[in-house]
């Protein structure tokens, strides 16, 4: 099974790339852009039978920082499409 | 008695060598060093050191990986039996990864690598770490990190200053820390992460271009209170 995790930093937590990038984007003359937030994106191939309680342990205890950070676990398709 | 301090080396620290050099020169004492995947630590230790440096490449977020490492979960053993533990730079990160202090460390404000000698002022003086020093005291110790930026939530921070448990505080803030903070204690003042590297502070006045001889105080308390106990 592959699975898809975003982890992306809590509202409200400040994001010092985020803010550069849409800094940069500006000065590229793109108007328009409200707020930039970088997050990551890891995929993993896992067990089809691992259970959701496994992955979301994953998350809190390594993939994601849970003082600053959020998670989202989606499940993909072999094609890498959501299930 | 023999003091016993052990200097814990990630793939990636380098600091280490700086930190086994800094504590033997204040206690005369060979410091042991300890391997990352090593499953236990020397018995007997006064303190246990996390040096600075990029453990295992910075990988995911700083200190991420080491805080998983196995001598990690000995180091954390021996914290909650009341071992000090001092972690500088990529250290405290190490500690706030694990658990054994509240917060975090994003990336600086400014987005730069920031590598300087800053002014802090002691805002904690009843730790092993801060006992020898007078509130208010300024100390001159260099900084050198990319992700030193101390977060925590508002009621964590309340919370915080209101056990006393900020150690230090930045006088002219680098790097966007909330409410300045340079170095954080745990609840029983036993653990202490600190942004600035003491042991780059530890030549006397005179070779002030070399850091200063402010960290060697820190390292100083450290061992009076242990003699003293």
């Amino acid at each position: 099974m592959k699975v898809r995790i975003l982890v992306r930093l809590k509202p409200g937590v400040l994001d010092p790339q985020g803010r550069a990038v849409h800094h940069s984007l500006e000065s590229l003359g793109f108007d328009g852009v409200e707020d930039v937030r970088i997050g990551r994106m890891i995929e993993m191939q896992v067990a089809d039978d691992t259970s959701d309680e496994a992955l979301t342990r994953m998350c809190e205890q390594l993939l994601a920082n849970m003082v600053i950070e959020d998670f989202a676990i989606e499940k993909l398709t072999p094609s890498g499409e959501p299930a | 008695m023999a003091f016993r301090a052990a200097v814990i080396t990630f793939p990636g620290s380098n600091c280490d060598r700086d930190m086994a050099v800094a504590l033997e020169s204040v206690s005369g004492e060979a410091a042991i060093r300890v391997w990352h995947g090593d499953a236990d630590l020397p018995d007997q230790l006064d303190l246990i050191a996390l040096p600075g440096g990029f453990s295992y490449g910075d990988y995911l977020r700083s200190g991420a990986m080491a805080a998983k490492s196995p001598v990690l979960r000995a180091v954390v053993a021996a914290a909650e039996r009341g071992v000090p533990v001092l972690g500088v730079c990529n250290g405290f990160q190490v500690l706030t990864e694990s658990g054994l202090l509240p917060g975090a460390l994003m990336r600086n404000a400014g987005q730069r690598f920031v590598c300087k000698t800053v002014e802090l002022e002691v805002a904690n003086t009843t730790s092993p770490f801060t006992s020898g020093f007078a509130a208010g005291e300024r100390l001159r110790v260099p900084v050198a990190h990319h992700d030193g930026n101390y977060f925590a939530d508002e009621a964590t921070l309340d919370a915080l200053e209101a056990e006393n448990r900020i150690a230090f505080r930045y006088c002219d803030n680098p790097n966007g820390s909330r409410r300045d903070i340079a170095g954080v204690l745990s609840a029983n003042g036993r653990v202490l992460g600190m942004m600035p590297h003491p042991e780059r502070a530890m030549e006397p006045a005179a070779h002030a271009s070399l850091g200063g001889a402010d960290g060697r105080k820190i390292f100083e308390n450290v061992i009076a209170s242990l003699v003293d106990a």
